[in-house]
């Protein structure tokens, strides 16, 4: 399960990041931030390297002691930058990498979003609150109504784990099919970092 | 395939929507073909970001341009570009013998003076695919017997991405005072 994941731009400033508010979220900043040093290495000496090594994805870019970060970069110098829970032994590279063609995805299309100027922050309409962080089951996340959209529950399981509320597609969304607006993005993210191992 | 008819037609249409649409004094000083090639130009970036998603990363510009040529053109025209030639200091052109939005126009020198509008917008698409890839340009087109034209790009030296070393500052708190480090292989320690 991801904590922190970024959306950074070619210019190195972030165009979206979130991380799970249970803790200092300017740690997971902080990180992120030394992270793009890594990259830039990475692919620098690529550069240098043989052509069979031309790949998007960029593995493991340095351990903490309790996380690990990885990386990401598309062709337009876009970067995808992933924190992720050390403790989290069962996470393999081939979801992490599935996680970050995900993420691709989602990106490619909001750019193609013609409401959406590149370059700008990826906004999300809705704020993350965390109602209850103690609890056995981990962070609980609510989304504020802000917008005539109704909640509506998606995945309620048992008392223990996560409870979920996603928003209903609108009409509005539906006319613009297929391309995805931010708060698609955001709720993809969303999902990704609530993932029940 | 009925795609490339609606893109031909929305082409046309929107070439006139722009002109019709615009005000005094705005045909004479090229404010529509600006106009023009801003929306090719937003729609290159978006284009590019799709089409460079499953591919592997770019050695160097002549490989962008290859791709700009064989793929991109091939996924929005359906052809690809006849020939490509570059002075290798940073200008490449582009010809296309048989240029999909001229060939319904004419088949000859008829209706020449026309053909600059509709041009602008895949030079804004080229620009902006290219912009999008890391490399700043301007794209003309030129147009000396339809369907056949030429695309010119100037790339701009000096602005093209160079690895650059950002030194991130680690506070070192085990004396607390400031120091650089390159390579960020310290433990954070809470």
């Amino acid at each position: 399960m991801a904590v922190c994941i970024a959306v950074i731009a070619k210019e190195n400033y972030p165009l979206y990041i979130r991380s799970t508010p249970t803790e200092n979220e300017l740690k997971f900043h902080y990180m992120v931030h030394t992270s793009l040093d890594v990259v830039d290495e990475k692919i620098s000496a690529m550069g240098k390297a043989l052509v069979d090594q031309r790949e998007l994805y960029l593995g493991l870019l340095y351990p903490t002691e309790d996380y690990k970060v990885y990386g990401y970069v598309t062709n337009s110098k876009v970067k995808f930058v992933m924190v992720v829970d050390s403790s989290n032994t069962a996470l393999r590279d081939n979801e992490i990498r599935s996680m970050f063609r995900k993420l691709h995805n989602s990106y490619t299309d909001v750019m193609c979003n013609p409401f959406y100027n590149p370059g700008d922050r990826i906004q999300s309409r809705w704020a993350l609150l965390p109602v209850s962080a103690s609890s056995p089951g981990g962070p609980y996340f609510l989304c504020p109504i802000q917008s005539r959209w109704a909640l509506l529950p998606v995945s309620v399981s048992s008392p223990g784990g996560p409870y979920f509320l996603c928003p209903i597609q609108s009409r509005w969304a539906l006319l613009l099919c297929p391309i995805q607006s931010s708060r698609a993005f955001d709720n993809m993210v969303t999902s990704m970092m609530i993932q029940v191992c | 395939m009925a795609d490339e008819a609606l893109f031909l037609l929305l082409h046309n249409e929107m070439v006139s929507g722009v002109y019709k649409s615009a005000e005094q004094g705005e045909v004479e000083n090229g404010r529509c073909i600006t106009k023009l090639e801003n929306m090719g130009f937003r729609v290159g970036q978006g284009l590019i970001e799709r089409f460079t998603k499953d591919t592997a990363r770019f050695k160097d510009e002549l490989d962008i341009m290859k791709f700009i040529c064989k793929d991109f053109w091939t996924t929005v025209f359906k052809k690809q570009i006849d020939n490509l030639r570059t002075n290798h200091q940073g200008i490449y052109v582009l010809q296309d013998n048989k240029f999909r939005l001229l060939t319904q126009m004419s088949a000859g020198k008829q209706y020449l003076e026309h053909a600059s509008k509709y041009l602008a917008f895949t030079c804004g698409l080229i620009r902006g695919g290219l912009s999008n890839l890391g490399i700043k340009s301007i794209v003309t087109a030129e147009v000396s017997s339809m369907p056949a034209c030429k695309f010119q790009g100037t790339m701009q030296k000096g602005v093209t991405d160079t690895p650059n070393k950002m030194f991130r500052w680690i506070l070192c708190h085990r004396n607390g005072r400031l120091r650089r480090l390159t390579k960020p292989n310290i433990i954070l320690k809470t």
